[in-house]
């Protein structure tokens, strides 16, 4: 048997050696082709300078000097430091609450709500907004309508105080779910027999949940803060699509990516806005290793 | 640009190339003999042009029928910031520009900035720009120059609706003054109604301050004047901040499902507008149309005779067009056959720019459903004969207006007055002028 094995075994090291990377290489090429190529190119763009007169001119890492203390995109990262704040407690709070509910087998037609969650996910941002626009509306909304039936003031969602709160009610919604389905996800897959033990040991249903799975999954809702921290941080659609009904508090530079977008179609710095773009890439970068450190300090 | 009278030469130029013959104008020097053009079956012209207006390729297909040998295919690539956000890029890209492109008075100067925008002079007839209304002329040529040639204009009048300011015992404001008064009148007689809304609108605030004499840009090739918060602008601000704290006028954003239905159901009374505006307006509004009339503009000197123009487009065609002749000749077929004109402007309420149509009675005298029956032709006609020509757009005018939006926003959010803005916006506009190279004066 040992001597059958042996006999065949350099081929098959070759052929395993190589197929990782040829099955890789539809991913690679379209990495390279798609992400790699154009950042090249993005970094080379935010090195030059291109005026209206004077044409376009090598200016090494001035736009990124002028990005460094630029108050416009400053503003924006603190707006979004905020708004993080309070939309991730939320939004993933929830998710866990909705996962932990549904994974203890206490809810009939489980699948039906699974779907349910996880349906506003899968309703693309542009309709989503648009759609919340019309509920925020504040004079024909039906939320505007049912305050003015009852007599109370209409509540104004647009005003500079709320429009962030109305913001992040619209990605609670829309994100809710999808983290709900990665906890849900993980929590089914802790083994019974843990249930079995703790039940033997005298723990509730509510013990056993908070004490049991919730620290078991601690790897993935790091993994879920990740991604909202990097998705908090690119926040673009619905401010970008709200706009035009909250144009006293949303500007031209309310987030980073809203800054860029405008600076590089509106107002033709396309040379600075992939500056910025950078600047942003490098702050979303330092967030998240200062929260992997932080994660792995309070999980060791 | 020619101011001289048409010669013979020209004459006959235009009708080898068989462009107006339908005109009253041109149309007598047809029989000076006409040559058809020199037509090769072989290479059929194609021609791409961008517009967002309503059923333009019905009207590119009655060019077909005149010039079988090209082949027009209208694009609607988006309307405003998307249309011009993909010119620009195309622009960037160095490709797939079209041949032809409709754009608004504001934005010439801006695409002339980029080189984008060919001369189409060589290819048009001397003195073909007199026919045309005179400052929609001036803004398309520069010297000998021509770079677009003019389709519709907005001609501003004050919209208002008849039964609202009836029941409030109101009359159409003459003066601004008088707007003002009125605006707080019935403010106090009816809350919750307004006189008119005060939206962010950098289209709308230019065009009124046109009126008011404000001239914010002088550009003289590399060089720029920028005066953007001098007196007139400062009074203008004053003027409107007064009626905003006074809560005489409402601050809601402009342009939204909630702002039409507040047009229509008289929560806002008036709106200081385009003679484009119906096309919108009719689409929106079930419960006031017939109700609403137009008046002239309100006035800065009582008794004054000073209007404005908001919009208005030309078509324009690039330098990257293989097919400039052809192009020319398309662009000079919409701009000026007064036929297909008279049609835009009874059917789609696109005001002409050919000065035989609005000298024409009859047709200025044509009565709309959607003002109750009255000819406002007329009063259009006679605000874009009081359109001062030189009002001049700045060489980045979207620059213009995402300041004049983010800074006056933040203005009505109570963030410092209008005036207040109006510095910012100076002072914004000075750095990025400095910063694209231009030396400001």
């Amino acid at each position: 048997m040992t001597r059958f094995l042996a006999g065949h075994r350099p081929r098959v090291i070759i052929g395993k050696k190589i197929a990782p990377y040829v099955l890789l290489l539809p991913f690679v090429l379209v990495f390279v082709a798609f992400l790699i190529v154009p950042m090249i190119y993005a970094f080379n763009l935010s090195l030059h300078k291109t005026a209206l007169v004077g044409g376009t001119r090598f200016v090494g890492f001035d736009n990124y000097a002028r990005a460094f203390v630029d108050p416009n995109f400053w503003s924006g990262v603190w707006l979004l430091v905020r708004f993080g704040f309070i939309q991730m407690p939320i939004m993933l709070s929830l998710a866990l609450a909705f996962a932990l509910i549904l994974d203890s087998g206490l809810v009939y037609a489980r699948g039906l709500f699974r779907i349910a969650f996880f349906l506003p996910y899968a309703v693309p941002a542009v309709i989503a907004t648009l759609m919340w626009g019309y509920i925020y509306g504040p004079a024909y909304g039906p939320l505007a309508q049912i305050a003015a039936f009852l007599s109370l003031p209409k509540p104004d969602f647009f005003s500079e105080n709320a429009i962030l709160g109305s913001i992040a009610n619209i990605t609670i919604w829309e994100y809710t779910g999808y983290n709900m389905i990665i906890y849900f996800a993980a929590l089914q897959a802790i083994p019974a027999d843990l249930e079995e033990a703790s039940k033997m040991d005298g723990a509730s249903a509510f013990t056993y949940a908070v004490r049991v799975k919730l620290p078991m999954i601690v790897p993935m809702i790091i993994v879920t803060i990740m991604f909202s921290i990097i998705g908090t941080l690119q926040l673009f659609s619905e401010p970008y699509l709200i706009t035009n009904l909250a144009r006293s508090v949303i500007n031209s530079h309310f987030t980073p990516n809203y800054y860029a977008y405008t600076l590089a179609f509106t107002a033709q710095q396309y040379n600075y806005s992939a500056a910025i773009s950078f600047v942003l890439g490098a702050v979303v970068a330092v967030f998240s290793y200062a929260f992997m450190l932080a994660s792995n300090r309070g999980t060791r | 640009m020619t101011n001289q009278k048409s010669n013979g030469a020209g004459f006959s130029r235009l009708n080898r190339r068989q462009l107006l013959q339908s005109s009253a104008v041109l149309g007598a020097a047809a029989a000076a003999g006409g040559v058809a053009l020199p037509a090769r079956a072989e290479d059929k012209v194609k021609l791409t042009v961008w517009a967002w207006t309503p059923r333009t390729q019905e009207m590119a297909d009655l060019y077909m029928k005149k010039k079988p040998d090209v082949q027009v295919v209208v694009e609607n690539v988006g309307q405003g910031a998307p249309h011009y956000v993909k010119l620009r890029n195309a622009i960037t890209a160095g490709t797939g520009l079209p041949d032809v492109a409709l754009i608004e008075f504001n934005s010439i100067p801006s695409f002339r900035a980029l080189n984008a925008l060919a001369d189409l002079s060589p290819n048009l007839p001397a003195g073909f720009g007199d026919q045309y209304m005179d400052w929609t002329w001036k803004a398309v040529s520069d010297g000998g120059k021509v770079f677009g040639l003019p389709w519709n204009s907005g001609p501003m009048a004050l919209l208002y609706h008849a039964d609202v300011l009836d029941r409030h015992g109101i009359a159409a404001p003459e003066t601004w003054d008088d707007f003002a008064e009125q605006a707080q009148k019935l403010a106090k007689a009816a809350p919750g109604t307004y006189l008119a809304n005060f939206g962010v609108d950098p289209g709308w605030t230019a065009a009124v301050l046109w009126q008011a004499g404000w001239r914010p840009f002088r550009t003289n090739g590399t060089e720029i004047e920028i005066r953007i918060n001098d007196g007139i602008a400062k009074n203008w601000a004053n003027y409107w901040q007064g009626l905003i704290d006074a809560k005489a006028v409402d601050t809601k954003p402009a342009w939204t499902t909630e702002w039409f239905a507040a047009l229509d159901n008289g929560t806002y009374a008036s709106w200081v507008t385009a003679a484009w505006a119906p096309i919108l307006m009719e689409q929106a509004m079930k419960k006031s149309f017939g109700k609403w009339r137009a008046a002239p503009m309100p006035q800065w000197q009582k008794g004054g005779k000073v209007a404005s123009n908001w919009g208005g487009t030309v078509f324009s065609a690039f330098t990257t067009t293989p097919n400039l002749k052809a192009a020319t000749d398309f662009a000079a077929f919409m701009s000026a056959d007064p036929q297909a004109a008279r049609f835009w402007l009874t059917e789609v309420f696109l005001f002409p720019v050919l000065t035989e149509l609005v000298d024409d009675k009859n047709l200025m005298g044509h009565k709309y459903d959607f003002y109750g029956g009255q000819p406002v032709n007329e009063v259009f006609a006679e605000a874009l004969s009081q359109v001062d020509p030189s009002f001049e757009f700045a060489p980045f005018q979207d620059y213009v207006n995402l300041q004049i939006e983010d800074h006056f926003a933040q203005a009505i959010a109570g963030h410092g007055t209008l005036a207040d803005a109006f510095d910012r916006i100076q002072d914004a506009v000075v750095a990025y002028a400095g910063d694209q190279g231009y030396t400001v004066k």
